[in-house]
């Protein structure tokens, strides 16, 4: 019998308000060392929190946009735990009565459709960061540490998932539409790299068919999807192999190395894990009501899921609509280029085609332009009345990302419109017809095969600008 | 009164307006008592001699330009050192902040400079104002102005004894179970608790968040009455700040008693008193009686279970209050292998007996196993004794009791045996946990000489009633004694 | 009520390095407070809401303005080690 993996993941995302949670502060990314902090972010004696609205206001989207219920009162819980990062040695989060709770999230996958249980939303505020003088920054070789704050206090929601992940790739999919969700709902940026996004993983084994869970371990340090796919993949195999074994899995806390591939068990303690928790007495609870909520739920942004939706019932195939709907800035320039005229479909295959391949090639980026929806929109007018073909398409498609204006100017300038106007093209056929008679005749005696020849000899002459099928027809018509 | 070290607030203010003082006059006047008495009381850790003397000559030029900040302006003010001063040693009496320069000043601190008080210093401590009498500050012991070899009470015990003793005209300190009122009746002068909210805590070095409040010490009623209306009102930097307007406290000020009725709380009166306190208490009873007041005898049951209470709730929020002094960004650094041990030993050698006991204590009443048990079962207590303060509050306008069950105890004679220095805020303790206000108005005096406190409660934003009932007391006591040691004739 | 505390495990927890001595000395005023505290217990309290703040008030926000920093070198003239612009500490054994 095999085993099955039962896996739930905590989510940490940066709120993209202007100030941090508890203090105005600069709450952005890159400022120079400790230059974004005050009294209350450094935890200097005497200093009070003070709670940012609208990061309550954020975290209630995130919560709606999970299917959350929102609590009418909530509170804060100091949770105590000394790290020369963290300014007061606790980190004001949320403990027993959380903002948000009872979620679900729909993930698509090969296999269907699965729903992961939200198990909670709360806020709290994030730590400052080490950087590790020494050996090869790493923590255990380091000879001290360098601390900057700007990070402390900048707003930050735990998402909490229920164990309801089977699989590695299950979970892939689930941070995937989690973080096309949070980018939707335009409460962060998400940033994996620069750590507005960060996730560890709960996951335990069991025997197939058995409702119990096994031990569970956490994996921590996962810095991009994939290697929280790749650090899961490993910890199946390990506790896999452990349990064929007949040895236990220890429940501990182990750390993803990219390098390597593995996780390694760090060094625990007993009353590592004794919070301390207390309600917050600086803070004064978080009441929600009817009216609050019910304005938060009417503006909510459409989530990935409902766009997808829309999309399949707009005649995109089930993959490209997961893939445009899950991305903030495919799903704007394909709604923009369907608005402006765009052929669903022809826009669709573009965008997840020849623009993405070019996004890779390129630093280009999608939301500064200049591929918009109009120009797809152009684009795929061009093509299907028959301006331009496939592969010129492509050629004018790289001259708009190269900022040379809009489609039917790159493709005048490049020289790329086909012919088609049949005015224009039967004094070429006329004389491409003239220098081939005994074509002509394999062809009216059923020779079909001919007709490529004339074709080609057509598109010669006019350097590759004729449309084939305006071609083909008058060829046709005057082959009788 | 021959030395303007001795006036109260009221009539300096006077003086200053009608011109017939300066600012500057009233700082040296007080600047000299200091010199006097500090050998003697060492109520101050740090005096700022040259910030009191430009904040009045600003005073005075305010004055000239007919420019009026409110009631202290050009008043010489001490702050107890838990009130963030920027740029101004602030040190908690303890070692783990020596020669810690805040960035930036507190609210109370703020709302003076603009009221254009003259900030004289910094007055000492029990170390985090955790202690009855000041003999917990790393920096040295106050002394009681009544008697040197007694303590002044604590924790705000150099506050007490700077405006017992004329070297300040009045003095801010905080109460977390008592530590405004008791040093007040140790010292006999006024000491007042605002309702919890009332004054802002931004810039107040926190012990025990929820219980925490900054009040005024003072000469008269009337002058503690002057020194809040600066200080208090709403704050935005203090999320458990009371939103609405400071109500007018003066109006009721010469109103008397008559009609109201006056609740003596059986549990706080009696058993555990100093006979000599309990007289001086029942003899003001009786004036208040006479003076027009129903007195009702009320017992609030789950007032007995407060100390009990307080000594879970206040350590387990000390224990994550202290947290932050860890010697990373401030005060005190020991060496370590690693940051563990450097943090483990800065903390050990940085904290006093008394503070690294209420550390350990909180840490054991929050940790896991545990939490119910004490600190839930603690603040589910604190739930009754509120209810049972609404009830009686409804049978009594304020209620009353001794502030503090003995006179100025020796130097030493609590310091073995910390259950006993807690029994100090027994009375004081309760409407640190209610939230309420109360005020300790000085009656009389032992047979030793040493002054006995009368602590009058009332409901939260009850500050009118309080200080009416308050003035009475003072009049009808008609206390007016001065220290000992506050005379040019000593030092 | 006997109290039994793990005293050692509190003062690591709480980050205090002290040697047996103390720790003996600590874990008997501790006792001895904590029994007396502990009095709490014999207070019927089911149902009793607890009362974690003597403010009825919610919702205490601040609008999401930015306000002005701390200078920088007033911050870390308290430090008591930098590096710079940083906050220098002793090395760190583990991960938060
Ligand atoms: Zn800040």
């Amino acid at each position: 019998m095999g085993y099955e993996p039962v896996i739930g993941i905590e989510t940490h995302v940066e709120l993209t308000t202007n100030s941090k949670m508890f203090c105005g502060c600069p709450a952005d990314f890159g400022a120079p060392p400790n230059t974004n902090t005050c009294p209350v972010c450094l935890g200097l004696p005497g200093a009070l929190p003070v709670v940012n609205g609208t990061a309550v206001e954020y975290a209630m989207i995130i919560g709606l946009g999970l299917n959350c219920e929102v609590a009418p009162r909530s509170i804060f819980a100091r949770k105590n735990y000394f790290y020369p990062d963290m300014p007061k040695n606790y980190q004001i989060s949320q403990y027993d009565q959380p903002l948000c709770v009872n979620g679900h999230l729909d993930v698509e996958t090969g296999a269907g459709t699965h729903r992961i249980g939200i198990t909670r939303v709360h806020m709290e505020e994030d730590t400052g960061k080490s950087t590790h003088v020494g050996e090869g920054g790493r923590i255990q070789a380091a000879s001290h540490s360098l601390i900057d704050f700007n990070r402390a206090g900048v707003p930050l929601m735990e998402i909490v998932s229920e164990p309801d992940i089977r699989s590695a790739e299950q979970a892939r999919a689930f941070v995937t539409e989690l973080r096309a969700a949070v980018l939707r709902l335009g409460v962060s940026d998400a940033k994996l790299e620069e750590g507005s996004m960060r996730f560890d993983g709960n996951i335990s084994l069991r025997l197939e068919g058995s409702e119990a869970f096994g031990t569970k371990v956490e994996v921590k340090n996962m810095n991009s999807i994939r290697s929280l796919q790749r650090a899961l993949e490993y910890e199946i195999e390990r506790q896999t192999a452990l349990l064929e074994a007949g040895e236990p899995v220890v429940q501990e806390t182990r750390h993803w190395d990219e390098e390597a591939g593995t996780t390694s068990g760090m060094r625990s303690k007993e009353e590592a894990f004794d919070y301390r928790y207390f309600p917050e007495p600086d803070l004064v609870p978080v009441a929600v009501d009817h009216q609050w909520r019910a304005r938060v739920a009417d503006s909510l942004p459409e989530l990935p899921a409902q766009a997808r939706g829309r999309y399949i019932e707009m005649g995109l195939d089930g993959p490209v609509a997961t893939v445009i709907s899950r991305d903030i800035e495919y799903g704007s320039v394909f709604e923009a280029a369907v608005a402006a005229g765009g052929d669903p479909q022809t826009v669709a295959n573009w965008l997840t085609g020849e623009v993405t391949a070019l996004v890779r090639r390129t630093d280009l980026s999608l939301a500064a332009g200049p591929i918009d929806g109009a120009s797809l929109a152009e684009l795929s007018a061009m093509v299907s009345d028959g301006r331009l073909s496939a592969s010129a398409a492509k050629d004018v498609l790289a001259g708009v990302a190269a900022g040379e204006g809009p489609p039917a100017a790159v493709a005048e300038q490049r020289d790329l419109i086909q012919v088609s106007d049949t005015a224009a093209l039967e004094p070429v056929v006329d004389e491409v017809l003239a220098a081939n008679t005994d074509a002509i005749q394999k062809l009216r005696d059923g020779d079909d095969k001919v007709i490529g020849f004339l074709i080609g000899q057509v598109m010669r002459a006019t350097g590759g600008k004729a449309d084939p099928g305006a071609v083909t027809e008058l060829i046709r018509s005057k082959a009788g | 009164m021959s030395d303007l070290a001795d006036l109260t607030l009221a009539a300096a203010a006077g003086g200053l307006r009608s011109g017939d003082l300066s600012a500057v006059e009233l700082l040296e006047a007080v600047h000299r008592r200091a010199a006097m008495t500090e050998a003697n009381l060492h109520a101050y850790l740090t005096l700022d001699r040259e910030g009191a003397a430009r904040a009045a000559v600003g005073a005075d030029a305010g004055f000239k330009r007919g420019a009026d900040l409110g009631p202290l302006q050009g008043i010489p003010v001490a702050l107890k050192d838990n009130m963030v001063t920027r740029g101004l040693e602030t040190t908690c009496s303890s070692k783990i902040l020596a020669g810690y320069l805040p960035p930036y000043d507190g609210t109370a601190t703020t709302r003076l400079r603009a009221g254009g008080a003259v900030i004289l210093g910094k007055t000492n401590l029990d170390e985090f104002a955790m202690g009855s009498s000041t003999e917990n500050s790393a920096y040295g012991t106050s002394r009681n102005p009544w008697d040197p070899d007694r303590v002044p009470g604590g924790s705000s015990g150099g506050s007490a004894a700077a405006v017992a003793a004329g070297s300040a005209m009045v003095a801010f300190g905080s109460d977390t179970g008592g530590s405004i009122r008791q040093p007040a009746a140790l010292c006999g002068i006024v000491g007042m608790k605002p309702t919890y909210g009332l004054v802002s805590r931004y810039g107040l070095i926190a012990f025990a968040s929820s219980l925490d409040q900054i009040g005024p010490l003072a000469r008269s009623v009337e002058d503690a009455v002057a020194a809040l209306e600066v200080v208090g009102g709403y704050d935005p930097a203090d999320s458990t700040s009371y939103p609405g307007a400071v109500p007018d406290y003066r109006s009721g000020l010469e109103s008397g008693v008559s009609g109201l009725r006056i609740g003596v709380v059986t549990e706080l009166n009696g058993a555990g008193i100093e006979p000599a306190v309990q007289a001086a208490v029942n003899r003001t009873l009786d004036q208040l009686e006479n003076a027009g007041a129903t007195i009702v005898q009320l017992s609030l049951p789950s007032v007995e279970y407060a100390l009990s209470a307080y000594y879970l709730i206040a350590p387990a929020e000390c224990s994550a209050n202290l947290a932050r002094f860890d010697g990373v960004r401030y005060g005190l650094r020991r060496l370590g292998e690693n940051v563990e041990e450097m943090m483990s030993n800065t903390r050990a050698e940085g904290f006093g007996p008394e503070v690294t006991r209420r550390i350990l204590l909180g840490t054991y009443a929050l940790s896991a196993g545990y939490y119910d048990a004490f600190y839930g079962q603690a603040q589910r207590v604190r739930t009754l004794i509120i209810r049972d303060f609404q009830a009686a509050y409804e049978q009594a306008d304020v209620l009353v009791s001794p502030t503090s069950p003995t006179t100025a105890f020796p130097i030493g004679a609590r310091t073995d045996d910390p259950l006993s220095m807690y029994m100090s805020d027994v009375c004081t303790i309760p409407s640190n946990l209610s939230g309420d206000p109360a005020i300790s108005v000085p009656v009389g005096l032992d047979d030793a000489g040493l002054p006995i406190g009368f602590q009058v409660m009332a409901p939260a934003l009850g500050e009118p009633v309080m200080f009416r009932v308050a003035a009475e007391v003072e009049r009808l006591a008609a206390f007016g004694v001065r220290a000992p040691l506050a005379s040019s004739e000593v030092g | 009520m006997p109290v039994d505390i793990d005293i050692a495990k509190v003062a690591r927890l709480a980050r205090l390095a002290l040697n047996d001595e103390e720790l003996a000395g600590y874990r008997q005023q501790c006792e001895v407070i904590l029994e007396h505290a502990a009095l709490v217990q014999t207070l019927p309290t089911e149902g009793v809401t607890p009362t974690s703040h003597p403010l009825p008030r919610t919702n205490a926000f601040r609008e999401d303005v930015i306000t002005e920093c701390l200078d920088r070198e007033e911050v870390l003239a308290q430090a008591p080690e930098r590096d710079g612009d940083y906050f220098l500490v002793p090395r760190i054994l583990d991960e938060p």
